[in-house]
């Protein structure tokens, strides 16, 4: 089984516009949205929930105030800034937002004022789409660990791809170079980078081919709107020769991509032209060299 | 003031809204909380006067006094440190830098060490009108937050700070908003747009913090963004139309408003909506 992750550094690239499309083009395989605090591919596959999972990530302190003899202990010893008396308030409270779950305040509350409680930070699903199966998730807003829900979809993923017998994820991920990223890259066959020919997305695309080569995984680039500044295509185009990494087709700008994610479409499945030719172009260029 | 600029969907031009306002105001600290992949100072191109490391700390044992106990390994919510017969191994892309496990030590065997995450970096805008402060996050590395955290401690509160907060709606988008007097949120009017859009404006409403939105690539897309915002009441603060010449001075990393000297009112109006809308919520309040 071949695991493909599309990434970007810079967000807003293009990469789930991108996945939508190859997810109508390959056989065989199972979508895996790994964009877990931020996701849009299931506002173009249209997903039937057919499984929910609850995710358990970091837990949080709850504190019982009734005990609380305002020492000051917890604060002193939380390193996340997660326990103060907020404006306003008479009392020491929890930051859920902030704390990471840890015990430090647990451990030296001398009056066993807190607790840590274990929170859904938000949920894993399996869905079924015109297009194959599909793991997705959403991470509660304001929730930390999003690395282990990504973990958690990829493994839905695998266990689906196993049962069903296909040969292929296709993963979609989360701007960045962190967390999230990383946990979309671990162990895939492929990283492809899709950039824009902008001085931002150039620096972006050096970070990421530092990660991608840092886990030394195999890596291809793909310009999106590349006319917008051929001059700056170029560039990246000779930035990669000098990595050696492949650029494997660039696609045009067109407002067509917009207009089929306002119809909630694959690009290629709401019209035929140069971007989807060229999307066309692409999948069979990373086809060919897998 | 700080002024955070953030958006939940990438690409949709937090950079841009927020180096092109600090260009429109005076005595401006801009602060990229994007560690992982700053793009401010592309724009700025800033004379840089100091780089420094920042770190996290991870505990380091003292095979002197250590007796295997475990207690460290117990205590650890993270998984990061595990205690075998004669060794004790600590996971650094695990640890989180709690310090509970040198806390409940019984043998004090425990110490921390400083880990380099990443560095900050400061310096002046090529023109010396803006101070920029940015955190660059080392290549391989998990732990974004306590950059962000320490990027926040330059704050200079002499400033209008504008803050350029990463994208999505996790824990480094809360650290940098955090604090944050009033929030930009930059969207564009496409359903990827708008559905990014409803998870941010959830985010600052948790942390009760006032917003107002900026529509870039307005003519793009459909009509929706804006229909949510008029049912939601959240006000439009900006327009940028989608604009080959804007997309242009973007490619090359050039702000707009240098080429374009008639949108730094528009910009600095934002600021004068702010303050009108917080006077009216003052005047409102104390009415009642």
């Amino acid at each position: 089984m071949k695991q493909i992750t599309i990434i970007s550094g810079k967000g807003g690239t293009g990469k789930t516009t991108l996945v939508a499309s190859f997810a109508v083009l390959a056989e065989n395989k199972v979508i895996a949205d790994c964009d877990v605090d931020a996701p849009d591919l299931h506002l173009l596959m249209h997903p039937e929930i057919v499984n929910k999972q609850e995710f358990k990530g970091l837990k949080v302190a709850e504190m019982d105030k009734t005990k609380c003899i305002e020492c000051g202990s917890c604060e002193e010893a939380c390193r996340f800034n997660a326990i103060s008396i907020t404006d306003g308030e008479s009392a020491y409270a929890v930051n859920p937002a902030r704390c990471e779950g840890c015990g430090a305040c647990v451990f030296v509350c001398e009056q066993e004022a807190i607790t840590l409680k274990e929170r859904v930070s938000g949920y894993a699903f399996i869905s079924k789409t015109k297009y194959g199966t599909m793991a997705h998730a959403q991470l509660n807003i304001a929730e930390e660990a999003s690395g282990k829900l990504v973990t958690v979809v990829r493994n839905n993923a695998q266990q689906v791809a196993e049962e069903e017998g296909c040969e292929l994820i296709l993963i979609d991920g989360a701007p960045g170079i962190g967390c999230p990223v990383i946990a979309s890259l671990t162990g895939v066959d492929l990283a492809l980078v899709v950039t824009e020919p902008t001085m931002s997305g150039l620096h972006d695309l050096e970070r990421i081919l530092d990660v991608t080569r840092h886990f030394g995984i195999g890596s291809a680039v793909c310009i999106n709107k590349y006319d917008i500044n051929e001059e700056n295509s170029k560039r990246i185009t000779e930035f990669c020769r000098q990595r050696g990494v492949d650029v494997v087709e660039n696609i045009p700008y067109d407002s067509v991509v917009t207009e089929a994610m306002v119809a909630g479409k694959p690009v290629v499945e709401f019209s035929d032209g140069a971007v989807s030719d060229a999307i066309k172009n692409i999948w069979k260029g990373i086809n060919s060299s897998r | 003031m700080i002024i955070s600029v953030a958006s939940g969907k990438g690409g949709t031009g937090k950079t841009t809204v927020a180096v092109n306002l600090a260009l429109s105001l005076p005595n401006v600290q801009v602060l990229d909380c994007d560690v992982e992949e700053p793009n401010s100072h592309i724009f700025l191109k800033p004379k840089i006067e100091g780089t420094k490391p920042a770190h996290t700390l991870i505990p380091k044992v003292n095979y002197d006094s250590c007796d295997y106990c475990g207690k460290c390994a117990s205590a650890c919510e993270y998984n990061a440190i595990v205690v075998l017969p004669k060794r004790v191994m600590v996971f650094p892309e695990l640890c989180h830098g709690c310090g509970l496990c040198s806390m409940v030590c019984p043998q004090d065997a425990i110490s921390e060490d400083p880990r380099e995450i990443g560095v900050i970096k400061k310096g002046k805008s090529g023109d010396g009108s803006i101070d920029l402060v940015y955190g660059v996050l080392n290549i391989g590395e998990v732990m974004a937050t306590p950059l962000i955290d320490q990027v926040k401690e330059e704050i200079d509160p002499e400033k209008t700070v504008i803050i350029d907060v990463p994208p999505g709606t996790a824990c480094p988008v809360i650290a940098a908003v955090q604090g944050s007097d009033y929030c930009i949120l930059v969207t564009e009017p496409t359903p990827f747009g708008l559905y990014d859009l409803r998870l941010a404006v959830e985010v600052l409403r948790v942390l009760k913090i006032p917003f107002g939105v900026v529509i870039n690539k307005a003519g793009i897309g459909d009509r929706k963004v804006y229909d949510y915002c008029e049912e939601e009441g959240i006000p439009i603060l900006l327009e940028i139309a989608y604009d080959k010449m804007i997309a242009r001075w973007y490619s090359e990393g050039v702000p707009f408003v240098d080429a374009m000297p008639e949108w730094k009112e528009r910009f600095a109006g934002i600021i004068g909506i702010y303050r009108t809308t917080r006077l009216h919520k003052i005047n409102t309040e104390e009415r009642k």
